[in-house]
């Protein structure tokens, strides 16, 4: 990768050892076993908002992503649960399902900008639960649960990953799971960002006429984008249906796909980690305040209310300086 | 955070199948819808601010005239006022100490978005405090049902809450062409530089029109909360809702919200008549055709390209 400096390198290497090494001791030294599924949760959240987040890098503001994540977990979840097919294959092929539709979406709707965009995609999200409530295939309200854990893998008849139900910590290898996934997601989107494509991207961002007027195939790059944008989303969803061994038609609605924006907006839109720490503080400060009861709600949205208000360029924008501003770490 | 599915505002048993029927049942239904839209869109078109908060707002409305006239026994129409001046308050406050500050100081105008969903949080989380999120109906206001040789049937309720929303849409129309703060409003949507050129207090007009805009929506709550009765999950839908209306007739456009508005209750009521054999998808349909439009005329019936 060009352009790293040893500064990034290391505070990268640092975040590699906290999640893959130090959460699990500070979790097993202090027998909080539940924060496992907290930041697992974290984790998979933060590869669907990584998606939203690249729908705005070329100018659209995103409210669709739980339609994505739906149709990603309901693909996988038929593929195991009814197919029989290995996990590992329905992971990729829910992200790519979840593509091939944003395409066929993506082709009328790509061309609303600003609200209509925000608008239309927030509808989107209601549409895709009340197909998933219609269709005879996802069984309507009732969802498909008990979905098998993931199988092994093995390769030439060498075992490389256990079956996860003979496993001793199931919650421990879906932490890791979601952690790798989450950590290939953002280095794939670190590595958009900085190439060609993400260049043209921003281009589109500030003026879509401007890049098109130098010869950018804007509708070509639209459609592209929303793609791995829902892809992400996909694969977020269906790791989330593995994880919960059940899927239903309110997975995912409108107040998820509300959540995946505000996700990328408070940490930042213009830092490719902004999403990851959004997804944190949101979630992690939902369920910290858990213990509020009733007021859970009121001090959540206080708080928000109050980091809108005083920091409207996001969290990261607090960072003294601007260390790899546009590209994060 | 999943909210409870909830019963859709206006479609509840709508009875017969008859032509007759399902027209009476869409402009019911239109013109419910055009007050919930009207009071997006003129938030949308004053201040470029998409309000996610205003299915809350319509069900604030709906729990206070539930509050006066269901609980306490005053008559309904102080019950409606007090949901008017309740949401006009609360909607001028919001202006004042929250988007006003935040459009100032933000260097991108999608905080807004941002803020809208932080406090359709809190305003959900302040309905649940108050009023429990238990579903709540009042007496009806008139009894008996109209039936003209059952072709159509339909509620005196019904009736008498239509005829107010229309009266209400009249009067608002009115209000925006004749008065002079309708007047400014309107120069505002407009062109804000130009409108402060003239010599309009933009500042305190975009207070008037947010406020207006939230009291809109607290008046169809309290129009609807003698029909289908009230709870805490029907904001997200109704904000839904509200912007496939405006998305249908263009948005910061008030004719256009009218239009959307009637167009989706007649959908709505032929869709329900017509479709309701094949299962619950009326919204799928309408979904996929909307798309189709919006392909063809992504700006609406009445909109300004790019809004």
């Amino acid at each position: 990768m060009n352009g790293l400096t040893s500064k990034q390198l290391i505070g990268f290497s640092i975040f590699l050892l906290a999640i893959f090494v130090g959460v699990p001791m500070a979790i097993s030294a202090t027998g909080r076993w539940d924060f496992y599924f907290t930041l697992t949760s974290v984790a998979l959240l933060a590869i669907a908002s990584a998606g939203v987040w690249l729908t705005f890098y070329i100018g659209r503001i995103n409210i669709g992503q739980g339609a994505f994540a739906l149709i990603g977990a309901y693909v996988s979840a038929i593929l195991v649960a009814k197919a029989g097919i290995s996990f590992w294959i329905s992971l990729p092929v829910a992200g790519i399902f979840a593509a091939l539709v944003s395409v066929l979406i993506g082709l009328p709707i790509l061309r609303l900008r600003g609200v209509y965009f925000a608008m239309i995609t927030l509808v989107l999200t209601q549409v895709v639960t009340l197909t998933a409530l219609a269709l005879p295939i996802t069984n309507g309200a009732k969802g498909i649960t008990s979905i098998p854990l993931p199988g092994g893998i093995s390769l030439f008849g060498l075992q490389i990953l256990p079956p996860f139900d003979s496993m001793a910590d199931t919650k421990l290898a879906f932490y890791i799971l979601a952690c790798i996934l989450m950590v290939l997601t953002y280095l794939a989107l670190w590595r958009l960002v900085h190439s060609r494509l993400g260049h043209i991207c921003r281009s589109m961002q500030q003026n879509e006429e401007l890049a098109s007027s130098i010869g950018i195939n804007i509708a070509y790059i639209r459609i592209i984008i929303f793609a791995i944008s829902s892809f992400f989303g996909g694969i977020g969803g269906a790791l989330f249906g593995s994880i919960s061994q059940s899927v239903y038609p309110s997975s995912f609605q409108v107040q998820d796909s509300v959540n995946f924006m505000l996700n990328c907006f408070l940490g930042g839109l213009g830092y490719v980690f902004g999403p990851m720490l959004g997804t944190l503080t949101l979630y992690f400060g939902w369920d910290l305040l858990f213990t509020l009861g009733k007021y859970q709600l009121l001090v959540y949205s206080v708080l928000l209310i109050l980091v809108i208000r005083f920091l409207p360029n996001g969290l990261l924008s607090l960072r003294l300086g601007n260390i790899g501003k546009g590209g994060g770490k | 955070m999943l909210t409870p599915r909830a019963p859709r505002p206006g479609n509840g048993k709508l009875a017969g199948t008859s032509m007759e029927q399902v027209l009476a049942n869409g402009i019911y239904l239109g013109a419910q819808y055009a007050m919930i839209a009207l009071g997006l869109t003129l938030i949308f078109a004053l201040m470029n601010v998409l309000n996610f908060a205003h299915g809350q707002m319509y069900v604030i409305g709906g729990f206070v005239t539930y509050t006066i006239y269901g609980q306490l026994g005053l008559p309904y129409i102080v019950a409606l006022l007090a949901s008017c001046v309740t949401l006009a308050v609360l909607g001028a406050l919001i202006e004042r100490f929250l988007f006003a500050p935040v459009i100032k100081g933000s260097s991108r105008e999608e905080s807004t978005m941002l803020l809208a969903a932080g406090i359709a949080f809190l305003l959900d989380a302040l309905i649940l405090l108050i009023f429990g999120e238990k579903q709540r109906g009042v007496p009806k206001i008139v009894n008996g049902v109209l039936n003209w040789d059952f072709r159509v049937i339909m509620p005196y309720d019904r009736i008498l809450i239509c005829a107010l929303a229309i009266l209400s849409i009249i009067a608002f129309i009115s209000f925006m062409h004749y008065s002079k703060t309708g007047r400014a409003l309107r120069a505002l949507a407009q062109d804000r530089t130009a409108a402060q050129l003239m010599g309009v207090d933009v500042d305190r007009y975009s207070t008037i029109g947010f406020a207006l805009g939230a009291m809109l929506a607290g008046l169809v709550g309290g129009l609807l909360v003698t029909i289908t009765g009230v709870n805490l999950g029907m904001g997200g839908p109704t904000s839904v809702k509200a912007f496939m209306m405006v998305m249908i007739g263009g948005a910061g456009v008030i004719s256009g919200a009218i239009a959307g508005g009637f167009i989706l209750g007649f959908m709505e009521a032929i869709g329900l008549a017509v479709l309701s054999q094949y299962g619950d998808i009326t919204y799928l349909v309408i979904f996929v055709s909307l798309m189709i439009f919006l392909a063809i005329r992504p700006q609406g019936l009445m909109g300004k390209p790019w809004g």
